[in-house]
């Protein structure tokens, strides 16, 4: 089985700065939920905005591999028509921009891109409404602006119905657990899992064990300095809990 | 001997001020109006040749240096012919189809023909400008009365206006269906037009009238515009005025509104065309307890140039205005916003804001605020704010990771903050078609 995801001694930059990612390697197969714990300010969200494409970083190194592509050649559009997804950590507001209207611009670009049929108006919204009515994000929620005005919980959810929706391969969860009371993780946890599938990987970027308890990885890996420091089974998010990073940075440095 | 004196030495006449000064004197005699008239032009001209065309030392001016940017002025148009009259009947596409009552005025006349001036409502009657000079009309009397300026630009307008639209409703008539006025130039050599409008809307009617101006492209023809327009007590006006003029034209506007108690007037403007572009609108809001929205959008590329100059006069107690207008600048446009609420000493509880924001999309685009508040009561809520940038990095990349391509993701952040204004608008196919010409001028940006 070829994996989805290759990470080959990637070394990335700040553009004209700080380097953040230090020779990573990371494989991540088909089906497989892989954490990566690691202290704030080791690159764990530097490594998201790698694999999404963000501007404002230079890749100085490796390659990515991506269902066959080398991603790191592919604009961010291209990227998430490729099956990438990133559940960002503070999602944005947008103002002036209906959260429908941004659904059916990011479904049909997509579809589009991959050469298959458009969703119609009205099969969107009867997907989307489903969609919502499972992570509790109601019509008004739809006819708002992008986010404007949501609370931290009701852009989480709302990120999980973008990501329900577009049903990518890869799914990068950027600290999902940032700004969310115990209820509205129950919500979006229950999302996330609701798509676990044998095709579907799922890569939880987070520095806090909590989460874990709600979306079971498979695969945790200590991330520090830069690069993964150690790999282990779901017991350890357990004992990073109880042990700190200390060590790992040590080992690191 | 008279000492002699700095304070009032005017420069040599311009070619374009001397070749005006002909072009008046060899076109009064045949402007229509009696003796009346001819002595408002004689006097407009008179304002208009003391000060000469604006300048940058003149402040309402100062962005925008008619001296400079009209080195010429065009002769004066012909009435149109049936060819012209025949080009002239494509015009007004942007909002075709919609069933507006439309009413064309070619080269700067009203050709009844291309006109829909059959079956007008009780309570609605129209005519032409220079039938209304030429036989006399009760409303021409109030041409330039509405508000007082002394701006040179308006006082050569009314020096001379040739042809125009006098529109009533009578007291109480509620005007259902939309009026537009479609200006449009057909000539290929530049010419220049002076067109005059006066629009009465008497106590507790309504009207929603659109006006839109096109023309050629690539002829450097002059357009000078004014509509004199009183929204009654209690009336209801809403005004949409799109600049869609060709490329190489001058387009110079100005709209004296004054706003009786209890009424609502709103205006938007949407400029898209016109290499140099000149909105004026001063509104005197002269009764208690109105209600004013002014609104804009501008979409410039290339070299294009618009300056807007808002003069909102609160005069009484309790009204509330709302300014809000946004450009989009692309090439090495140049967008200016000159706005200005006045609140005199007896307009207390007025509650007025205003906010431009300007949107920059390349390096040598340029945008020019000047946001003015001159108080005189005591108890007001009043407040501007203005806002320059460029758009959003991190709100692009967002949209992108949703798999949305660079320049449709520009394109819905840039229709959004276009949107905010046009939302306001109140008649909906206006509202779509000009978020439709939204659209249109985003795809077609390089």
């Amino acid at each position: 089985m070829a994996p989805l995801l290759e990470i080959k001694d990637l070394h990335a930059e700040i553009s004209g700065g700080r380097k953040i990612i230090d020779g990573m390697n990371l494989t991540i197969n088909p089906g497989e939920v892989h954490a990566i714990m690691g202290p704030n300010g080791a690159g764990k969200s530097t490594l998201s905005y790698v694999l999404s494409g963000k501007p404002g970083y230079e890749i100085t190194g490796g390659e990515v591999i991506f269902r066959g592509v080398n991603l790191l050649e592919l604009s961010p559009d291209e990227r998430a028509a490729q099956g990438l997804f990133l559940c960002f950590q503070y999602p944005l507001e947008i103002p002036g921009v209906s959260n429908m209207a941004f659904l059916h611009t990011a479904v049909n670009s997509q579809r589009r891109k991959r050469g298959e049929t458009e969703l119609t108006s009205p099969e969107l919204v009867r997907k989307v409404r489903e969609l919502g009515q499972t992570l509790g994000i109601n019509a008004e929620m739809l006819k708002r602006p992008v986010n404007v005005g949501f609370s931290g919980g009701e852009k989480k959810r709302n990120e999980t119905l973008q990501m329900m929706l577009l049903e990518p391969y890869l799914c990068v969860l950027d600290e999902a657990d940032s700004g969310l009371d115990i209820d509205a993780l129950k919500v979006v946890s229950n999302g996330v899992n609701a798509l676990r599938s044998p095709e579907r990987s799922m890569l939880v970027i987070t520095h806090y064990q909590r989460l874990l308890d709600y979306i079971v990885p498979d695969v945790v890996h200590v991330f520090a300095a830069g690069r993964i420091v150690h790999t282990g089974g779901k017991e350890l998010a357990l004992e990073l809990e109880a042990t700190g990073y200390a060590q790992y940075q040590n080992e690191a440095a | 001997m008279a000492a002699p004196t700095s304070a009032q030495i005017r420069p040599m006449k311009t070619s374009a001020e001397l070749a005006l000064a002909e072009t008046f004197a060899a076109a009064r005699a045949a402007l229509p109006g009696g003796p009346d008239v001819a002595a408002q032009r004689a006097a407009a001209f008179g304002t208009f040749a003391d000060a000469g065309l604006p300048h940058r030392r003149v402040e309402a001016w100062r962005y925008t240096d008619l001296r400079a940017l009209m080195r010429e002025a065009r002769p004066l148009a012909a009435p149109p012919d049936a060819e012209a009259k025949s080009r002239a009947a494509t015009a007004g596409a942007m909002l075709a189809g919609l069933g507006f009552r439309r009413l064309v005025l070619v080269n700067g006349a009203l050709v009844p023909e291309l006109s829909d001036l059959a079956g007008l409502e009780a309570g609605l009657s129209i005519r032409s400008m220079a039938d209304a000079l030429t036989t006399g009309d009760t409303l021409t009397a109030q041409l330039g009365q509405t508000v007082a300026s002394s701006d040179a630009v308006l006082a050569l307008n009314t020096a001379l206006m040739g042809d125009g639209v006098v529109l009533h409703v009578a007291a109480g008539a509620v005007i259902e269906r939309p009026v537009e006025l479609v200006f449009v130039t057909t000539e290929t050599t530049p010419v220049s037009m002076f067109t005059r409008s006066i629009v009465v809307v008497e106590e507790g009617a309504s009207l929603t009238l659109i006006e839109s101006h096109e023309g050629p492209s690539g002829v450097a023809y002059q357009v000078n515009t004014a509509l004199d327009l009183v929204v009654g007590a209690g009336a209801t006006v809403e005004r949409v005025k799109i600049t869609a003029e060709g490329s190489d034209a001058v387009h110079l506007a100005t709209v004296l509104a004054r706003v009786d108690a209890t009424a609502t007037f709103a205006n938007t403007f949407f400029t898209t065309g016109g290499l140099v572009v000149r909105n004026q609108l001063l509104a005197h809001l002269a009764g208690e307890a109105i209600h004013a929205r002014m609104n804009g959008v501008s979409l410039l590329s290339g070299k294009q140039h618009a300056d807007t100059l808002l003069s909102v006069d609160h005069a009484a107690p309790a009204g509330e205005s709302r300014e809000s207008f946004r450009a989009v600048l692309d090439g090495s446009a140049q967008d200016i916003f000159q706005g200005k609420i006045a609140v005199r000493q007896p307009a207390q509880k007025t509650d007025a804001r205003m906010l431009s924001r300007a949107l920059l999309l390349t390096e040598t685009a340029e945008a020019c605020a000047k946001p003015e508040l001159e108080i005189f009561a005591d108890d007001v809520q009043c407040g501007h704010g203005c806002t320059t940038g460029t758009l959003d990095q991190q709100l692009k990349f967002y949209l992108m990771s949703r798999g949305i391509p660079a320049k449709e993701s520009e394109a819905l952040l840039i229709q959004a903050f276009v949107g905010e204004v046009l939302d306001a608008i109140g008649n909906e196919g206006v509202r779509s078609a000009l978020t439709d010409a939204t659209q249109a001028w985003l795809l077609g940006r390089e």
